[in-house]
């Protein structure tokens, strides 16, 4: 293949010149190298979690980009969001209006094709990635084109849609300024909203150099030089460009409306300019009536970009004669979303409007990067909607890993706009390939460990044996009173932090030891007779069994509905 | 959330039958702890149990998505401090965030997938009479100053589950910031995780260590002799870090900060190389 995706080659400008065979065509390498090769399939790269994480954390440029730039957007975040009195509340809505959509898609859906068709688009259904690109393609190839531009759009990296058409023959242009380098670059996207936020601008620079059309010569990392490079270079596709390719960040289903939301007017350009429209959206995208808009419109800006209101936010619907595209294709996309939704738990996951501030406030996402999470959906989204459109093949499947992929820390679930619990998601995906694994009798060393475990823990007998057991423990930690080395799996303990030794009376051992009748209450309650206290009067006064102080004070009807706890701290329980 | 009409007007010294969670990690490593809570809230007036019967709250295994193998663990929890809702006692305490996050939020999820109804409808009921220990001591019985002394540089990590799972605020807070003598110093970028995550220390030991790297560098960066937080799992994770790198400063939970008085002074563990701290209790 001469070129990659229609880009012409280029020779290296770069500091990195290439001095391998310059065959005809070969790309110069667009940077010293941390690109991710292309994967076969987008939502599987090929190493798991563990392996890409390792990786990722020895390479101290990301780690350096990526803390810069998520502390930087999580302030911005959190002073808009601050600003916001009825957060809380929107917050709320985004999350039922969702609810209501997963709960009644099959209608909505078709209220939306009927809609976009009565306005003259035309409405395709795809059940998988290879269904979509072989819809597109068609579309692009009966135009007779063979450069389309694109919109920024994740349900098309989902699909792999650009290298689909470049076998096709069709070059896709991203326009999108962070895509474009990922593009150049012939990297993988690592952020949702900032595909190339593992780039620092001296990189970006090095790759506009050695890869992109007429780069000024003298060209320095300022951030206004790199983007009118980038402008020119975009201007001269926007205005030969005869067919765009789009995502959608929401799509109406009482009106047919389809919704795009972006800060640069790059994708309005695509939008708009072109003669053919062609909108690829995942059939979660919808909303059931246009004013569903406004709530969203509130929350996405201030969760993704930390900006008070979008800059660009594109509606159209069908087709407007003599403006804009006069041919409009929409392209409905299930590829695993179906699968999402008959989990009763896990279709929580399709309320996501990819605003990606879980990404932004991930404490792993923060250290690894994108790309660990071997998806072109990152961070904890991507750790509970990867494997669930994916489904997981086994162990040997790196998605059975990215459930595991977090610390439960919950900072994900506190900023997700539509209330998303992602912790208790994940900790469900877990169960999920904990009961495959048992189902396909698949042994495991942790799930023996676990049966072991559980039967020591479910007695206090046995529970208190084992205890006793630990002292070799102590022998371990000789007179040092720690562990600093144990064979693995221990090792991966040991390796980075010490263990205490276990002391020489367990807690259970210092109270039957001190409260020698050791039948709970009445030893203690004797005791605690000589005991000094505060109040003068307790001492001498009895309790009568049943009156017990009024607090906590739960009442039986309160039992059977635990509705008031669980509200205030679990809100989506 | 604690409704606060159930709550006592923090003058009224009635004494509180409260039922001891120890937790399984500090029941077998960290008994400090539950020693801690038992010496402060006998102290305060009230009295506290220890039910014989428990061992765990079932969290580790539900957290890595061990359900079925759950189930007994939590069964024989729920079971062992039931006879709370026979006004046995009048609360259950837990010197830990993410055990009473689990009990609160997980148990009765468990049972009910299970198919247990019963068991989860008194799971929940026993959830709802359960705290956190800076929860029972602001929230039910209505105090801040517990009338302890420590004499220490001290810093606070909010443990996640306690942050982000039960709210608890700036509860512990309120309490350090009533100790006599202590200097109360505050940790930068506190409210980020120490990358613990029970089995995710070992499934992902690297990304672990990166956080607990970064965690141990603001706790350093304080300049306290004493990291402390309601939860020993956490003060496990950064412990064995603060000890492996020699950094000098020790770990200790908020219970014994607490515990500690003028005449009972609890003494902050060497910052590394020697056994763990004796509280003196009674």
């Amino acid at each position: 293949m001469s070129t990659f995706l229609g880009l012409p080659s280029l020779r290296s400008r770069g500091a990195h010149q290439s001095d391998g065979p310059d065959a005809p065509g070969a790309l110069a390498p667009a940077i010293a190298g941390d690109e991710v090769p292309h994967p076969d399939e987008p939502l599987r790269w090929g190493d798991t979690f563990p392996e890409a994480a390792r990786k990722a954390l020895g390479n101290t440029q990301l780690r350096r980009n990526l803390a810069h730039a998520t502390s930087t957007i999580r302030a911005k975040r959190a002073a808009v969001v601050g600003e916001v009195p009825d957060w809380e509340a929107l917050r709320t809505a985004g999350s039922d209006i969702k609810v209501d959509v997963m709960a009644r898609l099959p209608e909505l859906l078709e209220e939306l094709e009927r809609n976009v068709t009565a306005r003259g688009g035309t409405v395709h259904w795809a059940r998988d990635a290879a269904e979509a690109n072989r819809i597109v393609a068609d579309l692009v190839k009966a135009t007779g084109e063979t450069e389309v531009v694109k919109v920024k759009s994740m349900a098309t990296q989902e699909i792999g849609l650009n290298e689909a058409l470049a076998e096709e023959g069709i070059a896709a242009f991203e326009t999108d300024l962070a895509e474009l380098i990922v593009q150049l670059a012939d990297d993988m996207p690592s952020h949702i909203l900032v595909p190339a936020i593992h780039r620092n601008r001296s990189e970006i620079r090095e790759i506009f150099l050695n890869r992109m059309e007429s780069t000024p010569e003298g060209m320095t990392d300022a951030p206004r030089e790199l983007a009118m490079a980038a402008r020119a270079h975009l201007r001269r596709k926007f205005l030969s460009a005869k067919v765009a390719i789009s995502g959608a960040n929401f799509a109406v289903a009482d009106t047919g409306t389809l919704a795009v939301v972006e800060s640069e007017g790059n994708g309005r350009m695509c939008l708009t300019l072109p003669e053919t429209l062609i909108t690829v959206m995942g059939i979660e995208k919808l909303v059931p009536t246009f004013t569903d808009l406004e709530v969203f419109m509130q929350l996405l800006p201030r969760s993704s970009t930390g900006e008070r209101m979008n800059p660009y936010t594109s509606l159209w619907t069908g087709v407007t004669p003599g403006d804009g595209p006069q041919d409009f294709h929409l392209v409905l996309l299930d590829n695993g979303r179906t699968k999402a939704l008959s989990d009763d738990v896990g279709r929580a996951a399709l309320k996501c409007i990819r605003c990606s501030a879980c990404l932004n406030v991930c404490p792993v996402y923060e250290r690894v990067g994108g790309h660990a999470y071997g998806s072109v959906y990152p961070g904890p989204i991507g750790a509970i909607l990867t494997p669930q459109l994916t489904g997981s093949t086994g162990h040997s499947d790196p998605n059975s890993t990215l459930p595991f992929a977090s610390t439960l820390c919950g900072a994900c679930y506190e900023v997700c706009p539509v209330k998303i619990d992602i912790p208790s998601l994940l900790v469900h995906l877990r169960a999920r390939t904990v009961e495959e694994d048992k189902a396909k009798h698949r042994p495991t060393a942790w799930g023996a460990a676990m049966k072991a475990a559980s039967y020591v823990m479910s007695d206090a007998d046995r529970f208190a044996k084992a205890e006793k057991g630990t002292a070799v423990l102590r022998l371990m930690g000789g007179k040092k009173g720690r562990i600093s080395s144990l064979p693995y799996p221990g090792s991966l303990w040991t390796g980075a932090r010490d263990l205490p030794v276990p002391p020489k009376e367990t807690f259970r051992q210092w109270w039957a030891r001190t409260h020698p009748e050791g039948d709970g209450g009445g030893a203690g309650r004797e005791e605690r007779s000589t005991t000094p206290s505060p109040d003068p009067r307790r001492g001498d006064e009895q309790r009568p069994a049943s009156a017990a102080t009024p607090l906590p004070a739960e009442t039986s009807s309160t039992a059977q509905s635990p509705g008031p706890t669980d509200a205030a701290g679990n809100e989506d329980a | 959330m604690v409704d606060s009409s159930q709550i006592p007007a923090p003058t009224s010294r009635i004494t509180v039958r409260i039922a001891l969670a120890a937790t399984c990690i500090a029941d077998a490593m960290f008994p400090q702890a539950p020693q801690a809570t038992v010496t402060l809230l006998e102290r305060l007036g009230h009295e506290v149990v220890f039910p014989p019967e428990q061992t765990c709250c079932g969290q580790m295994h539900v957290n890595t998505g061990y359900y079925a193998d759950a189930l007994p663990v939590i069964k024989n929890h729920v079971e062992t401090f039931a006879p709370v809702l026979d006004a046995e006692w009048d609360a259950v305490v837990v010197p830990s965030g993410s055990c009473t996050g689990s009990i609160r939020h997980q148990q009765a999820m468990v049972c009910r997938r299970a198919g247990q109804d019963a068991l989860a409808a008194t799971a929940d009921a026993v959830a709802a009479k359960t705290y956190e220990l800076s929860e029972l001591l602001v929230d039910v019985l209505g105090v801040t100053d517990v009338g302890a002394h420590f004499p220490h540089r001290v810093t606070y990590h909010p443990t996640c589950h306690s942050l982000r799972m039960l709210h608890v605020g700036d509860k512990p807070l309120q309490l350090l910031r009533a100790v006599d003598g202590i200097d109360l110093v505050e940790l930068p970028e506190a409210e980020s995780c120490c990358g613990f995550g029970g089995t995710f220390s070992i499934k992902n030991s690297e990304t672990s260590t990166a956080m607990l790297s970064d965690k141990m560098t603001h706790v350093k960066s304080t300049g306290a002799e004493v990291l402390t937080a309601g939860d020993y799992s956490c003060l496990m994770h950064i412990g064995g870090g603060l000890t492996r790198t020699r950094a000098g400063v020790r770990t200790m939970h908020l219970a014994e900060i607490l515990a500690s008085t003028r005449a009972e002074p609890t003494r902050p563990p060497a910052a590394a190389g020697t056994a763990p701290v004796e509280v003196s209790t009674r």
